[in-house]
């Protein structure tokens, strides 16, 4: 466990370290409660990881809702970012120990839910785009971030301008970048992509097009680290895997 | 100049009143300017669409992308080390100050500490950084008001920094020289006392800015009363760094923050500024400064020996998970969320920059300022394109 | 020359003329490159802990004549919705003051192009007509940038010509005349108090005056700390945006050739012109070493002119504008009452 660089960290022995790890475990844990309080049932799933951070999940239908709980009733004035992540593994990728890349599939933007839904991260989620956002509360010191499950394909979901001013532009960037509509968005133009764009580029299934033209080479060292031996090049890797 | 602050104060709460937005089909009488992308005065290709009134905005849009380099996408495809290598280029000015919250990032998820040596000396080489980039933009407010001898002032002594940081690293804009688990090397002999000499240059540079910038008759009638940020609306906004600083917002990550660096160990203060107006967050700035030439001195001081570099494998499979990290870069607060399946790369790097929090408030901003008021606003907002476009 | 310089050879009317021309050519460009050299290229590059331009010649001496080459050579564009006459009309316009402008000022005491009874009146009003060109510039370059460049300078060089003509009527208060060689001839023959070795430099008496006369000289070449019409980190540079080559050079040697010219002004009504103490000011010595001397001059008023351009930022356009109908103007009109009240008591 990382101890955190804060006055506790001069403390010595273990004893204050839990301590600390109790302490912002109160307030993190007395965060979501405050949450739930104020959803209920719209709050689906939380992950605490002590002393570090803090995950909710909550019903994309109280995405505003939530946004407006966590600003008036947990202090969270600090609007950090709004994103949002693909879940579906991609088609066009690298698979973990895959020493090609994967070859093109045609029909890869029919990709199915897999059976049990997709693989997703800290507190959960079975769609494949999540929304992603970041509060933080700059008298108490904590931060949160908020996940919401999204359905199918062209999601649609309120938009957080209401609420924080300043997710105008991250979601113009999820719009463009996922293709995640946002009711109720007074501008939801392109915000770094060219006008007349075609395509949510973030999405797995949009290929980078460097990589359908020259493929991955692998983690290939073409010189010998400085003391290292010509049969010690062998344990770093794959080599030789370029198509 | 009562006249000036009623109108001023009009605008401000209708804006507030009204929590107007603009949109670029506005149908509204006057002249519509187009300033940048090509432009002496905007940081790189930012281009912003303001429509006048004679010589008042009545609407502003920034209109950005022209450096959108997809890093988020490009993330995706490789290897931990070498997103390290793309991070660097956002904010290219506080080069190695990029590098570090994606690196505690990974650390994280891989439960690696980095040992107390290498620490130490990522902080000396955060704050050097953010020594450089501030001192560019201390030099540059100037010339964007019209004082062009500052400016040189300025990056000369920033050369002595950047040949220090290059000393040690390789590189004076892009180091590349944090790992995940430590750093790629130990700091050259003699480096420590050549960085202490060039602590005492940008020190006589900060008095030289007070003299002969700040107590200036004109730069405080042009910066003074104008932009101002309410400390709410800039939290709403997401600014962070000295912009909010400087509305009073007594917020500090190094201090309020419990990453890997530390700064808890040396004893330094947090600059806060009533006023949320330019001059405001120029002097904040300046404040910051003096303030990490202090904490660089202490960090060098300070270094304990050991090693630089924690036992990681060759080829670095991060854990599944996700983190959040973010840092007081000198721009702002960066932070990166890193998702994680197990894998080599990163499924996920979402990249929280701060200059593009920063500027997303200028539309609400700009409202019913003047022209030349609009340059020095975003003069003191301070953005580097890289880090809005990523 | 006047009629009464003798030479030994009696020159044609036409070679007369042509020297005359000459001569007029020289007192515009010679003090024009001399301030562009010693103040733009050295005195801003040693403020700014720079060397400058150190190839082009020893010291860089030669680096103008490489930039006239330079200038010389560029291709000629216009707009394509440029008002083609008035666009290349504008810099002569501004050009035509400068040289109109250098008539009157003398460099000796049989040294000068014309002797007028209104002198000074002819002068301001010459001056004046740079505005004109900088106006038509503004507005036949079709472009936004120079549009609002235009607008700004209509406005600031129009409301710092009063402040100009004010400060100056207090020097003609004193002297009693609106010949500028008499003004000469006033301060050289002048006493302080009875004393009269130094004459009675005007600058002794006169220094709200001549501290007014200097703010609004920087504000009529539109130099920082007021130089919103040319505000290079807004408008790119204002209503010369669209200027290249040989155009951008008609400016750039007319806007030194005026601050020269107006140093020069300056000099005359305050510092004494081409006089300098302990010589009998009717000698025809002076017409020797008077123009020498009033170039000597000219650079010192310069220096001070240069010298706020390079160290402040500049001021809005509003508060420019406070600044001259707020504080100069009525600054100057108390000055003249002044004047007139100390010229009649004493």
């Amino acid at each position: 466990m990382i101890p955190l660089s804060s006055a506790d960290a001069e403390a010595t022995g273990v004893a204050d370290e839990a301590l600390v790890e109790v302490q912002a475990d109160e307030q993190r844990d007395a965060l979501v409660a405050a949450l739930a309080d104020a959803l209920g049932d719209a709050l689906v799933e939380s992950h605490v990881e002590p002393g570090v951070d803090v995950w909710v999940r909550v019903v994309a239908e109280s995405w505003v809702d939530a946004g407006r709980a966590l600003r008036d009733r947990c202090g969270m004035a600090y609007f950090d970012f709004l994103s949002a992540i693909d879940w579906m593994p991609s088609p066009y990728g690298r698979d973990m120990d895959a020493q090609v890349d994967l070859p093109v599939d045609d029909g890869a933007a029919d990709v199915a839910t897999p059976a049990g839904g997709y693989e997703t991260g800290l507190a959960g989620g079975q769609t494949r785009f999540q929304l992603l956002a970041r509060l933080h509360d700059p008298v108490g010191h904590v931060g949160i971030t908020v996940k919401a499950d999204l359905a199918g394909d062209a999601p649609v979901v309120g938009s957080w301008t209401p609420v924080y001013p300043g997710a105008d532009w991250h979601e113009r960037e999820a719009w463009e970048m996922f293709g995640i509509t946002f009711r109720d968005h007074p501008n939801q133009v392109h915000l770094y992509l060219p006008s007349h764009f075609e395509g949510n580029p973030l999405r797995k299934d949009y290929p980078l097009l460097a990589r359908r033209v020259k493929p991955w080479p692998g983690i290939v060292d073409v010189e010998l680290m400085p003391g290292q031996e010509e049969d010690d090049a062998g344990d770093d890797g794959s080599e030789g895997d370029e198509s | 100049m009562t006249a000036l602050d009623d109108t001023r104060q009009l605008a401000y709460i209708a804006g507030q009143a009204s929590d107007a937005r603009v949109n670029v089909e506005l149908e509204t009488e006057g002249m519509t300017l187009n300033i940048g992308p090509q432009h002496p005065a905007t940081h790189g290709t930012l281009r912003v669409i303001v429509k006048l009134d004679g010589e008042r905005v009545v609407a502003a849009e920034p209109v950005m992308g022209y450096m959108h380099r997809g890093y988020e996408k490009l993330s995706e495809v490789r290897t931990y080390p070498q997103v390290t290598t793309l991070v660097n280029r956002i904010d290219w000015l506080g080069s190695f100050a990029n590098e570090v919250p994606f690196i505690l990032a990974a650390e994280r998820l891989m439960e690696v500490e980095a040992p107390p040596r290498a620490q130490w000396i990522r902080t000396a080489l955060f704050e050097l950084s953010r020594i450089a980039n501030v001192v560019l933009f201390l030099g540059d407010m100037g010339v964007q008001l019209g004082a062009v001898t500052p400016v040189f002032f300025a990056f000369r002594d920033r050369e002595f920094v950047l040949n220090q940081i290059e000393a040690v690293t390789g590189g004076r804009f892009h180091p590349n020289f944090d790992r995940i688990g430590g750093l790629k090397d130990d700091l050259p002999k003699g480096w420590v006392d050549e960085t202490k000499g060039v602590l005492g240059r940008i020190r006589t540079f900060c008095d030289e800015m007070e003299d002969l910038v700040t107590g200036n008759e004109i730069f405080q009638a042009r910066t003074r009363g104008i932009g101002v940020i309410p400390a709410d609306v800039g939290l709403s906004y997401g600014l962070s760094g000295a912009n909010i600083r400087a509305s009073g917002v007594d917020w500090d990550l190094r201090r309020d923050g419990g990453v890997g660096l530390v700064h808890d160990q040396l004893d330094w203060k947090v600059w806060t500024h009533p006023d949320g107006d330019s001059f405001a967050r120029y002097w904040v700035r300046l404040q910051e400064v003096r303030e990490a030439c202090d904490m660089v001195e202490q960090a060098l001081d300070g270094i304990p020996s050991g090693p630089v570099m924690a036992k990681v494998p060759r080829i670095i499979k991060v854990p599944a998970g996700e983190a959040y990290v973010e840092t007081e870069n000198p721009l702002g607060v960066m932070g990166y969320y890193v998702v994680s399946k197990g894998d080599l790369v990163p499924y996920r790097v979402k990249i929280r920059s701060a200059s593009f929090n920063n500027i997303s408030i200028t539309p609400w901003l700009l409202e019913g300022t003047y022209v030349p008021d609009v340059i020095s606003i975003l003069a003191s907002l301070y953005f580097i394109l890289g880090d809005i476009d990523r | 020359m006047s009629e009464t310089l003798i030479l030994a050879v009696e020159l044609a009317w036409w070679q007369q003329t042509g020297i005359r021309a000459v001569v007029g050519l020289l007192a515009v460009l010679l003090p024009a490159g001399t301030l562009v050299y010693l103040f733009l290229f050295k005195m801003m590059s040693f403020m700014q802990s720079r060397l400058g331009p150190m190839e082009a010649g020893p010291y860089g001496s030669l680096q103008l004549l490489a930039e006239v080459g330079k200038f010389l050579q560029k291709e000629d564009i216009l707009p394509r919705k440029a008002d083609r006459v008035v666009f290349k009309a504008a810099p002569f316009v501004v050009l035509i003051s400068t040289f109109l402008l250098v008539l009157v000022i003398p460099a000796g005491p049989d040294a000068w192009f014309i002797d007028v009874d209104t002198g000074i009146f002819l002068a301001l009003a010459v001056s004046s007509i740079s505005v004109i060109g900088i106006l038509m510039a503004g507005w036949a370059s079709s472009s936004k940038y120079s549009l609002m460049g235009g607008l700004r300078a209509a406005g600031q060089l129009v409301a710092y010509e009063l402040p100009l003509v004010l400060a100056v009527m207090g020097v003609v208060i004193q002297a009693g005349t609106l010949n500028v060689q008499d003004i000469v001839m006033a301060q050289a023959e002048g006493e302080i108090f009875g004393w009269g070795g130094i004459g009675n430099p005007f600058i002794l008496t006169q220094f709200l005056g001549f501290a007014i006369f200097l703010i609004a000289v920087q504000a009529e070449l539109t130099q920082p700390p007021f130089d919103m019409p040319v505000a290079e980190s807004e408008i790119v540079t204002g209503y010369l945006t669209e200027y290249t080559g040989l155009r951008f050079l008609l400016f750039f040697i007319g806007e030194f050739a005026t601050a020269g010219i107006f140093s020069a002004l300056a000099a005359t009504l305050f510092l004494g012109g081409w006089y300098v103490p302990g010589l009998d000011p009717t000698s025809d010595l002076f017409n020797v070493i008077g123009p020498a001397i009033l170039l000597g001059k000219v650079v010192l008023v310069a220096f001070l002119i240069f010298w706020f351009r390079f160290t402040y930022p500049r001021f809005r356009e509003d508060q420019l504008q406070q600044l001259a109908w707020k504080v100069l103007i009525p600054l100057s009109l108390a000055n003249i009452v002044l004047t007139g009240v100390l010229k009649v008591v004493f």
